[in-house]
């Protein structure tokens, strides 16, 4: 028997149970709020919850890039989509999540649908370029809603209440029910990937041809998936609304959706963990690099070119390609 | 006389002014291994392609079990019990041979729009998948990825894959291809032990292959059928000698 014959067929990751990187993720931010009771203030928190949303989105975006092979360049427009739903039922009298939480799901899940059905007709480059231009569609259309505000957007005049309670608008609480859709998005995701309906979807992104061979239409899983991805959004829209307590047509804009792959690819793609951790990273650098200078972009972007160059895991893969050179020394 | 499993009806194709299949007539009947042959460029893997669904003909008709399904698309007849491999191997690269066939088995049991439960766990899948690495001798390979398996495993591999499949018919795109001479008898082998549960179009290149293996021999020559026959007949062929088999013999 050849040597490779006999090489172990088990193999393991080294070093730490894979579980161990989320938990610690999750347990920060859980205990993020606990430091301010310290500090004072709720910088922290509100910076804590605008990270949290993101991820929301940036975790339902590597579902299709990482796991999809789906870059997919008008995101943005979901999360958009979702903020509209929340500012124009507030504006209409409708406050309340219960209404307008359903509600955002919906029209992100829908036009992730009858965008999908388009889209998921091309591949490649095309199917960048495709989704770019719904996103931009989806962009320009609220832009022109001179009702709702146009380009200046919509101020929201309160936080959605939940069944008549104003829980939202405690910054702490809202931390909170951030942080639960956050882990209920990355839970359901990580079952997701794992499922068989995940299996055929990892499949395809390897070789679409192959798995069609195998009797399942890519298509449909590609579509499935793009609406998940979509209605994730959406939510993150919704609490972004909620956080802002406005509306603006910038939430849909191409660069957004441009932020968010970077996110993806920063944390590192097709791991779920990294899209909370590019999230997080991206945002907080941002947030500190402007402090110092309003042309932070010009220290961001080469940071980002060399990570994007030399760290082709993100900063997932740098992280654990140094562990291992420091447990074999 | 029964009625055949495949029928091909006059099929036609053509890309650009090349005629790659040209009034193609051939019947697959149950149980038989029907060796496809013929020297490169005669149109066999675009035959394969035609029948599984990958290249539409420009005309005729392609019928499974009599129903036509000319028009109907891959994953559609794979569903119906056409399974086929690859002349160039594809398997998933980044899924452990035991991934690769798993999924072929969950292809045909039950619903795969389910978004939670761990496939990688479901026994369901996983033991039958096990059973076909072992029918082709990969038992032991299960975990490996299979971009990592050596050039005759991964051919193996693509005949697990489609013995998952529990295919009535099975297309065979030069399983051969590539391989050493002793994984050529382990195929071969693992093929003969396999002959008779289902019906298989083998298109191949190796004549040692074709004439242990198949029951009936086509010779393809410019996207015709050039002759048809038992493997003795064939070889008395004087056109097939002539076009073909002179100098593969030799």
């Amino acid at each position: 028997m050849p040597a490779s014959l006999a090489a172990s067929p088990i193999r393991r990751r080294e070093g730490f149970p894979a579980a161990t990187l989320p938990a610690t993720i999750f347990l920060v931010l859980a205990l993020l709020p606990t430091v301010t009771w310290i500090t004072g203030g709720s910088y922290l928190i509100s910076v804590g919850s605008r990270v949290m949303i993101f991820a929301i989105a940036a975790v339902a975006l590597d579902l299709l890039v990482g796991y999809a092979a789906l870059i997919s360049f008008g995101h943005a427009a979901f999360i958009g989509l979702g903020a509209y739903a929340v500012g124009i039922l507030s504006a209409y009298g409708f406050t309340d999540a219960l209404v307008s939480l359903p509600v955002a799901l919906a029209v992100s899940a829908a036009y992730a649908f009858l965008t999908g059905l388009v889209c998921l007709r091309t591949k490649g480059v095309y199917f960048i370029m495709i989704t770019l231009a719904f996103g931009q569609m989806a962009f320009f259309t609220a832009s022109s809603l001179a009702p709702f505000g146009g380009d200046d957007g919509l101020t929201i005049a309160a936080r959605n209440t939940f069944a008549g309670f104003p829980v939202l608008r405690n910054e702490r609480v809202f931390y909170y029910i951030v942080f639960f859709c956050l882990l209920g998005t990355y839970l359901f995701c990580r079952a997701l990937v794992a499922s068989r309906f995940g299996r055929v979807v990892r499949g395809a992104k390897e070789n679409p041809i192959r798995v069609s061979t195998l009797g399942f239409d890519v298509y449909r899983f590609q579509l499935a998936t793009y609406v998940i991805a979509g209605a994730l959004a959406g939510l993150s829209g919704f609490l972004l609304a909620n956080a802002a307590e406005f509306v603006s047509p910038a939430y849909m804009s191409w660069q957004r959706s441009g932020e968010l792959i970077v996110m993806v690819l920063l944390g590192g793609l097709g791991s779920l963990d990294g899209a909370v951790i590019g999230a997080a990273v991206y945002l907080l650098t941002e947030e500190w690099l402007s402090a110092f200078t309003e042309n932070w972009k010009v220290i961001f972007g080469p940071v980002l070119v060399l990570i994007v160059l030399f760290a082709r895991g993100g900063l997932l893969g740098l992280t654990s390609a140094l562990a291992r050179r420091i447990t074999r020394a | 006389m029964p009625e055949p499993v495949l029928r091909l009806e006059k099929l036609r194709k053509s890309f650009g002014a090349l005629l790659v299949t040209d009034d193609l007539t051939l019947d697959v009947m149950p149980r038989e291994l029907h060796a496809v042959i013929g020297p490169n460029g005669a149109g066999k893997t675009t035959l394969i392609n035609q029948i599984s669904g990958l290249i539409a003909p420009d005309s005729g008709s392609i019928l499974f079990h009599g129903h036509d399904i000319t028009g109907m698309p891959v994953d559609a007849r794979a569903r119906l019990g056409l399974a086929r491999s690859f002349q160039v191997s594809s398997v998933l690269p980044g899924f452990s041979a035991l991934e690769n066939v798993a999924l072929a088995v969950q292809s045909r049991s039950g619903s795969s729009l389910r978004l939670f439960g761990r496939a990688a766990e479901e026994a369901g899948l996983n033991e039958p998948a096990m059973a076909a690495l072992g029918d082709v001798g990969l038992a032991e390979r299960a975990q490996v990825p299979a971009g990592e398996l050596a050039h005759g495993e991964k051919r193996a591999l693509e005949l697990a894959i489609a013995l998952a499949m529990r295919p009535k018919i099975l297309l065979l795109d030069e399983p051969m291809a590539g391989t050493g001479r002793e994984e050529t008898a382990r195929l071969i082998a693992v093929l003969r032990r396999l002959k008779g549960r289902f019906s298989v179009v083998l298109v191949e290149h190796d004549m040692t292959a074709v004439f242990a293996l198949a029951d009936r021999i086509s010779v393809l020559l410019y996207g015709r059928i050039l002759a048809s026959g038992t493997a003795a007949a064939v070889r008395a062929d004087a056109r097939v000698v002539a076009a073909y088999l002179g100098e593969e013999m030799e």
